[in-house]
């Protein structure tokens, strides 16, 4: 199995006969906090969806925990691999059902039913500054920080091993944010293996958040 | 046998005056449907005279595969018509529309032959051909209606249905609300018509059987099954598109 959780292979990504980048390379290890940049248009969002299985990759391969990404069950890898979407879309309904949503997935079966995790939750919202009321809010109602706050619990319920972070900050004030780091750390220090990438425009946010870069040039 | 009064083609010509009325409130309302109206009764009036010549030849067909083969053209043609109106369409849409159609109308239709109404032989196109009409019409309309409602619903809730499968929601489990939808769609004009059939409207079989002298306790009979088996179609189609 080797000690790469993931591996990207000489990847590359075609647009319309236009390639985005190609000839990729990268090994993330257990644990690595990773910070995809480049400027705008450069394909950041596009690396991270082909990285979750969203888009397909015109060349090259992607291994997770030594296994190819074609000998996956997809559902089942991204369980694992996990995109949290820069402008997320909930279901119609309160926070709260969008998060029991989640047990109602056949890949989330073996996990311990949703009221077991609720107090996970709270300890999860009250680090974000948010009390219990957050989970009768209404889809509609919430903002684009709270939209993000809501898919993010979402996600930390799911326990994947890589999440994907696009520019999960954009759209918090700088307390919300920093709140949000906190909870980034705690998520991962749970399980040493936990790992991630995260693009950002702020580049002190990805001093604070990240060891490691990977560069997108525009080809 | 000729126990109900024969169409001439002046009386024909007389009902098709009829549709005048609709032309001029087309004209005096600003609809700008004139156009249609005009093309749609006349090729009605063209399909249904032409029909009723090859349904004559139709009907003297001893084999089979012939008859087979004309089942075969109907349901090519609804496939193609469930898909012509539809807003979006996508790669492959028409092989889907048609197996859907196909498939689901042959279990019907195969039912009613062999175990309901026990035909003798199965293929008698008398009774084939006229029955899978129907079956076939209600198919296209529920084929037709779910399939735009369901490439609508797919475009329009995109990013929620992506954000399931981002958390490893299976296809089905992530679209599972938009073919709930489409399949629903596909059954409201057909149990609305349920809803008032007998009371509001009589089917148009039973009608003919009944103007052409056969008893109405005799043709609800052929109409009741009719219904009830075409009724099931529009939710066989659907829940094939899915995959």
């Amino acid at each position: 199995m080797g000690t790469n959780l993931l591996v990207i292979q000489n990847v590359g990504r075609q647009i319309q006969g236009k390639w985005i980048w190609k000839h990729l390379n990268f090994e993330l290890h257990p644990g690595e906090r990773c910070a995809i940049v480049g400027e705008a248009g450069a394909g950041k969002t596009l690396l991270l969806r082909a990285i979750a299985a969203l888009d397909p990759i015109q060349s090259g391969s992607i291994q997770f925990q030594g296994k190819g990404l074609s000998d996956w069950f997809v559902p089942r890898y991204r369980t694992q691999v996990l995109y949290l979407h820069q402008r997320p879309a909930l279901l119609e309904g309160t926070v709260e059902q969008n998060l029991k949503a989640v047990y109602k997935l056949s890949m989330y079966r073996t996990l311990k039913p949703y009221p077991e995790q609720r107090s996970r939750i709270l300890e999860y919202l009250s680090i974000l500054g948010r009390s219990e009321d957050f989970l009768d809010l209404p889809y509609h109602a919430l903002s684009g920080g709270e939209a993000q706050i809501a898919a993010f619990l979402r996600a930390l319920l799911c326990s994947p091993s890589i999440l994907l972070f696009d520019e999960p900050t954009a759209s918090l004030d700088a307390r919300t944010e920093q709140q949000f780091e906190s909870l980034v750390r705690l998520w991962q220090q749970e399980d040493p293996i936990r790992s991630y990438f995260w693009t950002s425009h702020n580049p002190e946010q990805l001093e604070r958040m990240t060891d490691r870069r990977l560069i997108l040039k525009r080809l | 046998m000729t126990a109900y009064v024969l169409i001439d083609n002046g009386q024909l010509a007389l009902a098709a005056m009829l549709i005048l009325i609709n032309l001029i409130l087309s004209i005096v309302l600003q609809l700008r449907l004139e156009k249609q109206l005009w093309i749609a009764s006349v090729r009605m009036t063209v399909q249904l005279l032409l029909v009723g010549y090859i349904l004559k030849w139709i009907f003297t067909l001893q084999s089979p595969l012939l008859v087979l083969a004309v089942t075969l053209v109907m349901a090519l043609l609804a496939g193609q018509s469930a898909i012509a109106r539809t807003k979006r369409s996508y790669r492959g849409m028409f092989w889907n529309s048609f197996v859907s159609i196909f498939a689901s109308s042959a279990l019907m239709i195969g039912a009613i032959v062999t175990g309901i109404i026990r035909v003798e032989p199965w293929y008698n196109p008398q009774y084939i051909i006229p029955m899978l009409g129907m079956i076939l019409g209600n198919a296209l309309t529920g084929t037709s209606l779910a399939l735009d409602r369901f490439t609508e619903d797919l475009t329009v809730r995109r990013d929620q249905i992506e954000s399931l499968l981002a958390i490893g929601a299976t296809r089905w489990e992530a679209a599972q609300q938009t073919i709930q939808e489409a399949v629903r769609t596909g059954m409201i004009p057909t149990i609305n018509q349920m809803m008032v059939m007998g009371t509001v409207s009589l089917p148009g079989m039973m009608t003919g059987q009944i103007i052409a002298g056969a008893n109405p306790t005799d043709a609800v009979r052929y109409q009741i099954v009719l219904i009830l088996r075409s009724r099931q179609e529009p939710d066989l189609p659907r829940s094939e598109l899915c995959y």
